[in-house]
């Protein structure tokens, strides 16, 4: 029983340690890479400057996710996002929705004005 | 519950802890230094998310100019819709952010000590470099513009700043039922649709402030290099009459004198001549032996941004040999910027680096003062050929311009700003 039970321990704890390091700290960089590509016109993590585009930290995952996926499949018009999701696979939108979502919603800062 | 199922659940929360806990991001020294060439929108945004992913690096950002002013959105100057200062940024967020700005020059790598001497005398060492040059503008390819006097009266215009107020004064000293002839070079050049959106600014402009003069379009191409329907929907709507475009008319001379463009059978003179030259990757580039691709651009792996011809030094923006579809952009240089800060922060800390980059391009085009057209693209990494594609389906072009992407445009504007610069 006791050296069964230290295999287990040892099984575990290092099917755990793994799975975090490599499964959980992966999904975790791949949604922040794959959210990245949003920034640029949403805003870093989310936060957008002026409001238009709007501002995606901290909106309701599922809510998100079924507008991505509303644009992907043509049930939502718009100018440009239908053509921007469907460059995602549906596993990529969960976790672009699943970054914003857990982002602190608020608007992002302006850059600094120069002078003229 | 058994003595045997208790002992694992206790053993795997445990775990659960400890491997959580080994998850985070440890503070402390110094991890590395990343050095910077460049604060353009691809130097600018790689400092920032190196810093703002990984506050234990160490970021330093060499630029030589005093602020930074967009280039995007610069030709809404020449037409009277916009102002320069609107377009005019000081580096004080990045500094903010703990990043040293220096206003200095790079002249040159040196990537077996790991250096960079500036043209102050001073040398920078680093552990990851990231060279964000911009683009070189080639006049040896044109006789006639390779001296400074020629150069001060034939403008190109193609890097916002003095340039664009001296092409703008020009404009409004011309007489009206003048004409303004603008040269456009093959293809690839810093951004592909940028020439035809400047063609309607100075159209918007002429309509209303000269409506007797005339607008010449050299163009080095066989044809319109991007969103060519939509320019074509305003050149033979809004501006009938007032566009002559003619493909395949790469200048082989200029005769800066006379404002004299010289084509292969033909000469055109011009009141306002507007030459956008050749382009190459920025020089610090070429000195450092980056440059790969036809003499011109830097060729890179596109899951680090390293260089493949120089270890531990990363290019992005413009420079870069671009893949396929992959326009020299403003929010391409964006992208690749926060991937190559993710990968060189991965390279400096010995983790994983994603494997499977995605990029997004969105340029917006403003054909006046208000009304505007997108073109959008996805690009992922084919494994295959090692190069980054677009994704089948994804991408296309506006249906027609309008006034809402007008206010899309202007909200990119802020939000890309913001992704460099605050």
């Amino acid at each position: 029983m006791t050296s069964s039970m230290g295999f287990y321990r040892a099984l575990v704890l290092a099917t755990l340690q793994l799975w975090c390091l490599q499964s959980y700290a992966q999904d975790t960089s791949d949604a922040r890479a794959l959210a990245a590509t949003c920034f640029t016109c949403h805003g870093t993590d989310g936060r957008s400057v002026g409001g238009v585009p709007p501002g995606l930290a901290g909106q309701d995952r599922n809510y998100l996710l079924q507008q991505m996926q509303d644009f992907k499949s043509g049930k939502r018009p718009a100018t440009i996002m239908h053509q921007h999701a469907k460059g995602y696979t549906d596993r990529q939108l969960e976790l672009i929705a699943g970054y914003f979502a857990g982002m602190k919603p608020g608007a992002g800062a302006p850059a600094p004005r120069g002078e003229r | 519950m058994n003595q045997t199922r208790r002992e694992f659940l206790q053993w795997m929360s445990a775990a659960t802890a400890v491997s959580v806990a080994g998850c985070a991001t440890p503070g402390g020294a110094t991890a590395g230094r990343v050095l910077v060439i460049g604060a353009g929108y691809g130097g600018a945004t790689a400092a920032k998310f190196v810093k703002m992913w990984a506050p234990d690096i160490d970021v330093t950002v060499v630029e030589r100019d005093a602020q930074f002013i967009s280039c995007p959105l610069s030709n809404l100057v020449l037409g009277g819709n916009a102002s320069i200062g609107d377009l005019t940024f000081s580096h004080d967020g990045l500094r903010n952010r703990g990043i040293k700005v220096l206003r200095d020059e790079a002249i040159a790598v040196d990537p077996i000590k790991r250096d960079v001497r500036l043209a102050s005398g001073r040398t920078i060492s680093y552990d990851r470099l990231i060279v964000s040059p911009g683009v070189d503008l080639l006049y040896s390819t044109i006789p006639g513009l390779d001296n400074a006097d020629a150069q001060a009266r034939v403008l190109h215009g193609w890097k916002a700043g003095p340039q664009t107020l001296a092409l703008r004064r020009q404009l409004e000293a011309m007489r009206d039922g003048g004409v303004y002839a603008l040269h456009i070079p093959k293809a690839p050049y810093r951004c592909p649709p940028g020439p035809y959106e400047r063609v309607c600014q100075i159209a918007d402009y002429f309509k209303r402030s000269k409506p007797k003069s005339k607008i010449l379009v050299l163009d080095s191409n066989e044809d319109i290099v991007s969103k060519k329907g939509l320019f074509l929907a305003a050149w033979n709507g809004t501006y009938k009459g007032l566009i002559d475009y003619r493909p395949n008319s790469e200048i082989l001379d200029v005769d800066a004198k006379t404002l004299t463009a010289k084509l292969q059978f033909d000469s055109v003179k011009a009141d306002v001549l507007n030459v956008v030259p050749p382009q190459a990757a920025g020089a610090i580039a070429r000195q450092a032996g980056l440059v790969t691709a036809n003499d011109r651009w830097c060729g890179i792996n596109w899951i680090t941004y390293e260089s493949i011809a120089v270890k531990g030094v990363h290019v992005l923006g413009d420079a870069t040999l671009s893949g396929p579809a992959m326009p020299k952009s403003a929010s391409m240089a964006n992208q690749h910027a926060k991937v190559c800060a993710a990968s060189v922060i991965a390279l400096i800390k010995g983790s994983q680096v994603n494997q499977q980059p995605m990029l997004m391009n969105t340029c917006y085009s403003f054909i006046d003062g208000r009304n505007v057209m997108h073109v959008a693209s996805v690009h992922e990494f084919d494994a295959a050929q090692k190069i980054m594609v677009a994704v089948k389906g994804s991408g296309g072009v506006s249906d027609k311009a309008s006034e809402l992407e007008g206010t899309y445009a202007w909200g990119w504007a802020r939000n890309i700003w913001s992704e460099a610069l605050a």
